[in-house]
């Protein structure tokens, strides 16, 4: 199976339903029995006006290739970023990011919110 | 995260059971907590609490800081019957966020007109229940009146473990499904977790009354359905143990 470059991401008009968190697992496990090093980005905790809910994801190769979102697209390219770093190193890492995005200004909290994004390596 | 307990936690997903990814964030090891979990202490009510509300979330253990993520099945609801209580019921399950489908093999009653917009089955419920069967997070709800349909779905729905099955008819009716039930070799303990008559008792005085008590129930069962304990704990509960 070839690699594909990078996709440009589309941040999700709405968030998906609480019962579709979860689809961003097979991505990752596909990935790994196709031999591609994995990072798993996840969000453990938010304040405020936060896009994207606790436990959702974003998986990511060494390539760059990511699936899911952790913030509806405000701070995925720093968690991408990060987890090439987690990927080298194999070690785990926690991130903290304050979200201020057109999410927040629409549901009427323009002060945004706060998530923190737990990225580890799959192995 | 272990690939193990990935994959482990995906093939729970696929057969709609739940399950929790629980994260040791300082080392990163990951393992996976299913509903008959034998866990204790704090953990164990952590644990259960999550199965319940289905959240997840960051927990500051005495062992460290542990992340649990938390994948609980969309719950279901199956009707036996076409009639007018699975109309009114229809509407309110969608609000209430349960997938809801019919099945009636009486196709006056299961027309396309009648339940425009509804997963509608006009089959015998043996036939469809082969198709799509029944789980642990689905509803048995039976309200055709008629034992040729309702009890065949009904027996299958406790020996699967529906997390509720409730069945239309006054006591006396049931009574004598009850005897076809231990004639089709149902324990005591599996026909007593049938909730008949069905529906919370709110006076109902007609179908669209009847279904609010009955997704009321179908709500109750949900929410308080056994956790953290062996599969039979369910049948326990139900003798009133």
């Amino acid at each position: 199976m070839t690699t594909e470059t990078a996709p440009v991401h589309t941040p999700p008009v709405h968030a998906p339903s609480i019962h579709a968190l979860g689809q961003e697992l097979d991505i990752a496990e596909a990935w790994h029995k196709q031999g591609r090093d994995v990072a798993i980005a996840t969000v453990v905790e938010t304040w405020g006006s936060a896009p994207r809910p606790t436990g959702s994801h974003l998986v990511i190769d060494a390539e760059g290739n990511f699936e899911g979102s952790v913030s509806g697209g405000c701070v995925e390219g720093a968690v991408i970023a990060d987890a090439m770093d987690v990927l080298a190193t194999g070690k785990p890492r926690m991130l903290e990011f304050g979200v201020a995005d057109e999410t927040a200004w629409q549901v009427g909290l323009s002060c945004g919110g706060r998530i923190r994004v737990y990225v580890e390596r799959l192995g | 995260m272990d690939i193990a307990a990935l994959a482990e936690l995906n093939a729970a997903r696929h057969e709609r059971r739940a399950a929790i990814l629980l994260t040791d964030i300082a080392g990163g090891a990951g393992r996976v907590i299913l509903e008959s979990h034998g866990e204790t202490g704090e953990l164990g009510d952590i644990v259960e609490r999550a199965f319940r509300s289905g959240r997840s979330g960051l927990y500051a253990l005495e062992g460290g800081e542990v992340f649990l993520n938390v994948h609980v099945p969309a719950p279901r609801i199956a009707v036996i019957g076409a009639v007018h209580i699975s109309q009114a019921l229809a509407g309110i399950a969608a609000i209430a966020g349960y997938d809801l489908r019919v099945i009636d093999p009486r196709t006056a009653f299961a027309t396309p007109e009648r339940f425009a917009g509804i997963d509608l089955a006009a089959e015998w419920p043996q036939d469809e229940l082969a198709k799509r069967p029944l789980d642990a997070f689905t509803a048995l709800v039976a309200v055709t009146h008629d034992p040729k349909i309702d009890d065949f779905p009904i027996a299958q729905a406790l020996r699967t473990g529906c997390f509720y099955v409730g069945a239309l008819g006054s006591r006396k009716t049931h009574a004598k499904r009850v005897d076809r039930l231990e004639a089709e070799g149902l324990s005591a303990a599996q026909i007593a977790r049938i909730h008949a008559p069905i529906g919370l008792d709110i006076a109902a005085a007609n179908p669209m009354e009847i279904a609010v008590a009955i997704m009321a129930e179908v709500i109750d069962a949900y929410r308080r359905r056994p956790i953290g304990a062996p599969a039979s704990a369910a049948e326990a509960q139900a003798a009133g143990a």
